[in-house]
């Protein structure tokens, strides 16, 4: 694996700014819900680009900007006309309105292409870095970071910079802005800043991103990176300037995973490198799934381990709840197998193991017992239970027959109602409060 | 560089076929070929059109754009596959076969986003199309690299080729078509059911889930079948636009799954046209175009929702309401020998008209036979006053109403009133005036 | 005629406002999609005053309050905020929308929501001070949220919610609110802070619109009550307004004749001008 400042400074550089500058915007859009905004201004900007291209006479990038960046106002703008005339939902308005874009774009650069000018469609559609190969680069980096070299950055660069520098500005410029827009609306527009115009603002910044991107990585793949960096970082944390940050290192993170991954892993292989701009799609990709399993707030992983630590206390407060209540009956020890039944389907001998390590029952052969801790936090369960019954039936109306199973579910919520008594409606006494509730297992 | 860029737009072919040419193709006489590839592909544009109605209703209209995308990965994997298994990599059923994989995959994949974890259905479905595509694409560089002779044709899933497809591609085109036609028929109803008020549906005993996820697999499979003809791209195209042309054409749910498919189906038949007698016009976009015409004449001409016919029917209704207004004030001043010209100038100075409307009155009353002469001496008709009593007698009821029985302020009668008297039906008249007197109060009449 | 909510001919003109009521609505009607949901609303309000709106659901309740903030467009009629136009009154109006109308999941933290109050002070494009977020918090311990400042609020419960949207609009430093059934699905506790809030803001000369789902506390919560349905059918004081009778007209229906005349209006394509 070679790092070599010809073929692969530039193209990465790009990539990585262009990255960037979608991955930031990205992050707007997807609390919003305008994702698929995004995805409508990508695929009709294309006939802005032609169209520019075809007045211009040639690939001014200049003229181009221009082109499409009219043509995403104008995706924008006949997207809500279309929904107010016709009353149409907006999806379907923006599928209609990109499709039949992106058809004119693709109808008008055959004709260009007719003209034996060099204006490909797939090079739009995913980008094609590898033009941006520098093949008079200096072998050594002291010689990259000379001052002259710099004339020779390709103007897709400098352009990837200069949108990427506007981005940065108004986002951090108008950050309170745009965060209360996307949140509240209305109460935006009440308090003065009008919610349709920061809505126009962010849909030109995403124009322009997504024109100064195309080279790099082409138009319809711009849309991964401006959903997957912020879908992945919005998995991570619900901070949004944290999410930022963090879906800033993922675009990073997808744009050199991606350009490492097309261009050197292949070379291992020896096959010739695959395109770098889907390769980026897919780290993408792959960087979402791993914090949708992962993630330590919203994984699927952790989400699961908690159900199983919640499932395991639940467990314990009904095993020593149902130790506690053989107890009553004058049974001390209970055997195992007959706890096993009333506790069923679930297995009863991991509850048993954790709760002798912490001392709160013993084993006398086959039989289970409360130890004197353990009948305080067995105490505690039935009263929790017994006192929730008492509550449902003298607050809440319920026959007492009924409140078993609800009280079965609110004893191990931990919190008790605010009521006190000395028998529940079924006659039991309730055991008095303890010092301390903190003797409950797991709190 | 090029001269004169600009001019060059307007050329749109570079060699016009004659006008046999054109007749042949359209006939489907230009030889079996075109024929099987036309007549595949308007069934496509049918089954699409169809189908796509419920997808429109569900609210799913941009999934169906990431299912699209995402059978690109399994076309290049199953050519990868193919060849290397030593078939030839062209096999179609293969490579559609592969591209419902994914495109099954790509469906599972946003299902599961939804479900486990806290992203919309917009960002998902984002997801699912940039990530497949980009997979597709990765796979496509590959084989282009590898085995350049097959990367041309799998390109052609991309954007469409019908001028490439063979008899045989287009019957497989075809009878998936028709089949899944056949399964919206049969399933009519619990579609219905389920687009309209999937909650009452679900009362009735039927599987919303299954339903959405027939829903679904049919625009997999119509998307599959489409893929020769329009490419990925623009399947979506013929999934949304022909049942959004199709609403503005009625408000009944059948009707619109036949129009919808009769637009997509034509938009189809000439687009396939268009491209066998311009082979180097990319097909799908040509289609996709016609749909979008057929769209954009929705938009403005159709009467039922369209955007002229509304426009027109506020005019009418306005002339009509100040057609009323004059009659009513011919009544009131009991001008029965009057002069239009004098009522229309009263009336016109009263309600503040502007200056265009009142020969527009004048002629809409004469044309109803409410007033008759010419020139100078233009007299209401017996008929223009019945109708102005008619209007003043509602007028004064709905004031008693609003006054006597709704609490209006009494300077904002007027208004009100204004607002209802002209839309009233016999059954609210005689509704109200049975009101009135239950609650005893004067119902007016007005002297013949 | 004007171009927005012209006079409809039949209306006298307006009669003057004093510039003393800090909400006067005059002949407002309001339309969606041809279908008038209020229909010459006439309204002055007392002010300082705790004003509670109620009637049936679909009366209008919720289009009212939208409708003089300008986040609904009126078919016509007009209103005033101290004798001025919204634009220039802004400043003093407050607005606690619904909690339905946000998306809970957002990552902002209480402290950020209550902060949003403040923004119409900042102005644009500059950033929260530590003054600014020093007033949203002391705006939070109103609430009895100061210790949630730093959580997210979707680990907040709904009457938490409810207070943070309550500090938000505290932090606003109107003179006037609107608020949108703030007592909707709250705890008892935080029913009793959010009615401890109201009346800290009536002590000071604050007006308070409140769109209330609650008949049973209306007459302990507010001194002045609007009952609507689609019209104004009684408003003024508690006492004087609040009767069998009214109620009765309000909720049981005697206005079903002007429904169907809406109704009708809606299925013709007439523009409720």
């Amino acid at each position: 694996m070679s790092f070599s400042y010809a073929q692969d400074l530039f193209p990465l550089t790009a990539a990585v700014l262009a990255a960037l500058v979608c991955g930031i915007l990205g992050n707007f859009l997807v609390l919003r819900r305008l994702s698929l905004m995004g995805d409508a201004i990508s695929h009709s900007v294309l006939p802005g680009l032609v169209v520019a291209f075809l007045i211009a006479g040639s690939r001014s990038t200049g003229a181009m900007l221009v082109g499409a960046t009219l043509a995403g106002i104008a995706t924008v703008a006949l997207v809500e006309l279309v929904k107010r005339l016709g009353r149409v939902e907006p999806g379907a308005a923006m599928g209609v309105v990109f499709s039949i874009l992106f058809a004119t774009g693709v109808l008008l650069i055959e004709r260009a292409s007719v003209r034996q000018v060099d204006l490909d469609a797939d090079c739009v559609l995913h980008g094609q870095l590898e033009t941006l190969a520098w093949y008079d680069a200096p072998a050594t980096l002291a010689g990259v970071l000379d001052m002259q070299t710099l004339a020779a950055v390709p103007v897709q660069i400098t352009t990837l910079a200069a949108t990427l520098m506007l981005v940065v500005i108004c986002t951090v410029v108008l950050f309170k802005e745009l965060r209360l827009a996307a949140f509240d609306g209305a109460l935006s527009t009440s308090l003065g800043f009008h919610a349709g115009a920061l809505h126009v603002v962010l849909m030109v910044l995403v124009a322009i991103a997504t024109v100064a991107s195309f080279e790099a990585v082409g138009s319809i793949l711009v849309i991964a990176m401006l959903i997957c960096p912020a879908a992945t970082a919005r998995l991570l944390t619900d901070r949004l300037g944290t999410q930022i940050a963090v879906s800033v290192g993922v675009a990073i993170a997808s744009a050199v995973g991606g350009y490492v991954g097309a261009t050197l892993v292949p070379g291992v292989f020896g096959l010739d490198s695959v395109n770098a701009a889907g390769s980026m799609t897919v780290v993408a990709g792959g960087l979402l799934l791993a914090a949708a399993v992962l993630s330590p707030s919203h994984g699927v992983l952790a989400a699961g381990l908690r159900r199983r630590q919640v499932a395991k206390r639940v467990l314990v407060d009904d095993m020593l709840a149902a130790l506690y209540r053989q107890r009553e009956r004058g049974e001390q020890g209970v055997p195992i197998a007959r706890l096993q039944s009333i506790l069923a389907p679930r297995p009863v001998n991991p509850a048993i193991a954790s709760t002798a390590r912490e001392g709160l029952v013993e084993r006398a052969g086959d039989d289970i017992a409360l130890t004197a801790t353990g009948e305080q936090a067995a105490a505690a369960v039935i009263r929790s239970h017994r006192l929730w019954e008492t509550y449902l039936v003298e607050e809440a109306g319920l026959a007492s027959d009924h409140v078993h199973t609800t009280a079965a579910q609110l004893e191990h919520v931990g919190i008790n109602p605010p009521i006190d008594a000395a028998r529940d409606p079924h006659g039991k006494p309730v055991p008095r409060a303890a010092a301390e509730d903190s003797t409950r297992p797991g709190r | 560089m090029i001269d004169a860029p600009l001019a060059s737009l307007g050329q749109v072919v570079d060699q016009w076929p004659t006008v046999a040419e054109v007749i042949a193709v359209l006939t489907l006489r230009s030889g079996f070929n075109t024929t099987v590839v036309t007549i595949g592909t308007t069934l496509f544009g049918l089954a699409a059109g169809v189908i796509g109605v419920f997808a429109l209703l569900r609210k799913r209209a941009m999934v169906t754009d990431a299912l699209s995308h995402a059978t690109l990965p399994g076309i290049g994997l199953a050519f990868v596959i193919a060849v290397a298994l030593g078939e030839t990599g062209k096999s179609l059923p293969i490579l559609l076969l592969g591209a419902a994989v994914t495109a099954a995959v790509g469906a599972a994949c946003l299902q599961a986003i939804l479900r486990y974890t806290r992203l919309h259905e917009d960002a998902a479905s984002g997801i699912v199309l940039s990530v497949g595509f980009g997979a597709g694409i990765v796979v496509l560089s590959y084989v282009q690299a590898n085995m350049p002779a097959g990367a041309a044709g799998l390109k052609g899933f991309i954007y469409g080729q019908t001028a490439a497809m063979g008899a045989r591609d287009a019957v497989f085109m075809g009878v998936t078509a028709v089949i899944s036609i056949l399964i919206v028929v049969a399933m009519l109803k619990e579609l219905s059911l389920v687009s309209f008020n999937d909650a009452f549906a679900r009362v009735g005993g039927i599987r919303v889930g299954l339903v959405d996820f027939g829903v679904m697999v049919l625009v997999v499979v119509v998307t599959v079948a489409g893929l020769q003809a329009v490419g990925l791209l623009l399947v979506v195209a013929m999934l949304i636009i022909p049942p959004v042309a199709a609403r503005f054409w009625t408000e009944r749910l059948w009707l619109m799954v036949v129009l919808a498919g009769v637009i997509g189906g034509m938009s189809g038949y000439l687009g396939a046209s268009v491209s066998a007698l311009l082979p180097r016009k990319p097909a799908g976009a040509v289609i996709v175009l016609l749909a979008g015409a057929i769209f954009a004449l929705s938009l403005l001409f159709a009467p039922a929702r369209g955007v002229i016919a509304a426009a027109v029917r506020r005019v009418r209704l306005r002339i009509q309401i100040a057609a009323d207004h004059a009659l009513e004030s011919a009544f009131e001043s009991r001008d029965a020998e009057s002069d239009l010209a004098v009522v229309l100038q009263r009336v016109a100075a009263q309600r503040g008209w502007p200056r265009w409307l009142t020969p527009i009155i004048r002629s809409a009353l004469r044309r109803r036979g409410f007033a008759h002469g010419s020139g100078a001496a233009i007299l209401i008709t017996g008929a223009g006053l019945e109708r102005g009593a008619e209007v003043c007698r509602n007028h004064a009821l709905w004031t008693q109403y609003l006054v006597g029985y709704a609490d209006v302020a009494t300077n904002h009668v007027d208004w009100s009133v204004d607002q209802v008297e002209h839309v009233l039906s016999g059954q609210l008249i005689a509704e109200l005036e049975g009101e009135l007197i239950a609650k005893g109060i004067a119902v007016p009449r007005v002297p013949a | 005629m004007t171009p927005r909510s012209p006079t409809p001919a039949g209306l006298s003109a307006l009669p003057e406002h004093s510039a003393d009521s800090p909400l006067s609505v005059h002949a407002m009607t309001v339309a969606y999609h041809r279908k008038p949901v209020l229909w010459d609303v006439d309204y002055d309000a007392t002010p300082g005053k705790l004003i509670a709106i109620v009637g049936p659901n679909g009366a209008g309740k919720s289009t009212f309050i939208k409708a003089c903030l300008g986040l609904v467009p009126m078919a016509s009629g007009s209103v005033e905020f101290w004798g001025q136009a919204y634009r220039k009154a802004r400043r003093r109006v407050g607005y606690v929308p619904q909690r339905e109308s946000v998306d809970w999941d957002f990552p902002v933290s209480a402290l950020d929501v209550a902060c949003m109050g403040r923004y119409r002070a900042i102005g644009w494009c500059r950033p929260v001070s530590k003054a600014h977020r020093q007033a949203a918090l002391e705006c939070l311990d109103r609430v009895g949220m100061a210790d949630f400042a730093h959580r997210q609020i979707n680990q907040l419960s709904g009457g938490q919610q409810q207070r943070v949207f309550l500090a938000r609009a505290l932090a606003q430093e109107a003179d006037l609110y609107f608020m949108d059934e703030p007592f909707a699905g709250v705890d008892a506790s935080t029913e009793q802070a959010i009615v401890g809030v109201l009346r800290e803001l009536r002590e000071s000369g604050c007006t308070v619109v409140v769109v209330h789902h609650d008949l049973q506390t209306v007459e302990q919560y507010f001194d002045d009550v609007i009952l609507l349905n689609m019209r104004i059918v009684a408003s003024g004081p508690v006492a004087d307004v609040f009767t069998q009778d009214n109620l009765h007209k309000t909720y049981g229906g005697r206005l079903t004749l002007l429904a169907e005349a809406a109704e009708a209006i809606a299925r013709t394509d007439r523009p409720v001008r």
